[in-house]
């Protein structure tokens, strides 16, 4: 499996070759990180819509519905207000820029960048079809989970710098829940490294195009598939472990004092990790770009292929996408204490013992 | 291109490092800290020990950082914007560090070093699993017990009475 530095240095020259080399590195690594620059700008603008228009049809409403694009407006139908959220982009970037004036604005300056780099080391990592990823590591897995835990780090500057008791709070409640959440996710992701043997994600994929999908490995396997999703949801903060921006409570949480373009950046992390949550479950859970018809046996050549990949796991990544908002439309929010609850005595100790049963379970198979 | 991205990460590191230590700011001298941190991980990525690179953010960036933000959050007036570090102590600090200083010195003078250009690892994972399974398998469990103790212990501190 070659990684897309790898391929683009071939592309642009030997890396070996002296003076060419740190030139096409550059050249390399910069394509690299504006191609996920842009996934990650694409996904917030289609979320957005996506999340506006879910929420609208699950409360009975039609929801945004009056910007076009070009002149072509859909009416009431799911496409009905589809340049909302581009004039929702325009509208936040010219927004007035504000800094309360007893913050720390150096830290609160910085802040968004931690976490936005955070989700953008993470996406390196992220595999999006057979040979597609940026840089194909050996610990996949390992390293999707390490840069993700470093974007708590920007949430508690984001809460303290404000100085402001919301954001305070937000940030205190978001890092005590994404340092728990970590756990259950990691614990769950450990059975299929168990299972096939290997960090890395292109061996994962491997593995269960040799053998089936993993969650339907073994019922420990759909287990930690369904502990996986949940402690998923509760690692992006998002509805029904919104605590740490509980609108009826704290204002918008640690991003209270944020205004214009770096509240954009939060929301454009937030909307990348939903995005690489998702991606990581339908890589390790679900196949990955593995053709959903090769479930039942079915095998057509000109279904597969790096591109049928990439189609797949998007397809498999924006269910989860949605699922996360339907969650969120169905599900009451937690108290503190139950998010804490159910993370250290429900899905901790399941995910534990999981691990023990998968290990017996490879023995016995 | 290799040396030039070397130095970019140590100089960042000692630079970062110098922060920690010299800023009146206690917040940001964790907030240095922070990149301290990751520089070293840096480091070990140009010693092509990803696993260990991986780890170190992992456990350093992504726990011990957070616990020292919240420690240096909670300990003093929790809203205030003007936690002050105070160096006190500066002989004993500083005496302690030269030792320190050349202890570091007299090992990185006579150890024996690899040098030449590294082969690519691969797959230094399961190699650390093995020796940690098999040749340093007391060493490893003797730490986990002391992480145990250390974890009942704060347990213990923090339970109401």
């Amino acid at each position: 499996m070659t990684s897309v530095i790898d391929s683009m240095l071939k592309l642009f020259g030997s890396p070996q070759a002296a003076g060419s080399s740190a030139v096409s590195l550059i050249v390399a690594v910069v394509i690299a990180g504006l191609v996920v620059f842009t996934i990650m700008a694409v996904m917030a603008i289609v979320a957005v819509y996506f999340e506006r228009k879910v929420s609208a049809f699950m409360q009975d409403r039609i929801g945004p519905m009056e910007v076009g694009i070009f002149g072509f407006k859909g009416g009431k139908q799911f496409w009905g207000g589809i340049g909302q959220t581009l004039a929702d982009t325009v509208k936040l970037l010219v927004k007035e820029d504000i800094l309360p004036k007893e913050a720390d604005k150096k830290l609160m300056i910085m802040a968004p960048f931690i976490i936005f780099i955070a989700s953008f080391l993470t996406f390196i990592g992220v595999p999006l079809s057979e040979n597609l990823v940026v840089s194909d590591f050996n610990i996949g897995i390992f390293y999707v989970m390490a840069a993700g835990s470093i974007g708590v780090i920007g949430i508690i500057l984001a809460g303290w710098s404000s100085n402001n008791k919301w954001s305070l709070y937000g940030a205190l409640r978001s890092a005590a829940q994404i340092i728990s959440y970590e756990i259950p996710i990691g614990l769950s992701l450990m059975l299929v490294v168990i299972v096939a043997g290997s960090l890395n994600f292109g061996d994962i994929v491997a593995w269960q195009a040799e053998h089936r999908w993993f969650f339907i490995h073994s019922p420990f396997a759909f287990v930690a598939f369904i502990i996986y999703v949940i402690a998923g949801v509760a690692e992006t903060n998002r509805t029904p472990f919104d605590i740490p921006e509980a609108e009826s409570e704290l204002v918008a949480g640690w991003m209270t004092e944020y205004s214009g373009f770096r509240w954009s950046i939060f929301f454009m992390s937030e909307y990348a990790n939903v995005l690489i949550i998702s991606i990581i479950a339908s890589v390790v859970f679900l196949g990955g770009w593995l053709s959903p018809l090769a479930i039942f046996g079915v095998h057509f050549t000109w279904l597969e292929g790096p591109l049928w990949g990439l189609f797949w796991i998007f397809s498999k990544a924006v269910f989860f996408v949605f699922v996360m908002m339907w969650f969120r439309w169905t599900f009451p929010r937690l108290r503190v204490d139950q998010l804490m609850y159910f993370c250290w005595k429900v899905l901790i100790p399941f995910a534990l013992a999981n691990i023990i049963f998968i290990s017996v379970w490879e023995l016995i198979f | 291109m290799a040396e030039v991205a070397f130095i970019i990460v140590a100089a960042i590191t000692l630079a970062s490092a110098f922060f920690v230590v010299f800023s009146p700011k206690l917040m940001y001298s964790g907030v240095a800290l922070f990149f301290t941190l990751f520089g070293v991980a840096g480091l070990y990525v140009f010693l092509y020990a990803d696993f260990l690179a991986a780890t170190q953010i992992m456990v350093y960036v992504g726990g011990i950082m957070v616990l020292i933000l919240f420690g240096i959050m909670l300990t003093n007036k929790i809203a205030s914007t003007d936690l002050r570090q105070t160096n006190r102590g500066r002989f004993m600090a500083g005496l302690g560090a030269f030792i320190l200083f050349l202890f570091m010195a007299y090992i990185a003078l006579t150890a024996q070093w690899h040098t030449g250009s590294p082969q690519l690892l691969d797959a230094t994972v399961a190699k650390l699993g093995l020796l940690i399974l098999y040749q340093y398998l007391l060493p490893f469990e003797v730490a986990s017990i002391l992480l145990l103790a250390a974890l009942i212990g704060a347990a213990l501190l923090s339970r109401k009475k």
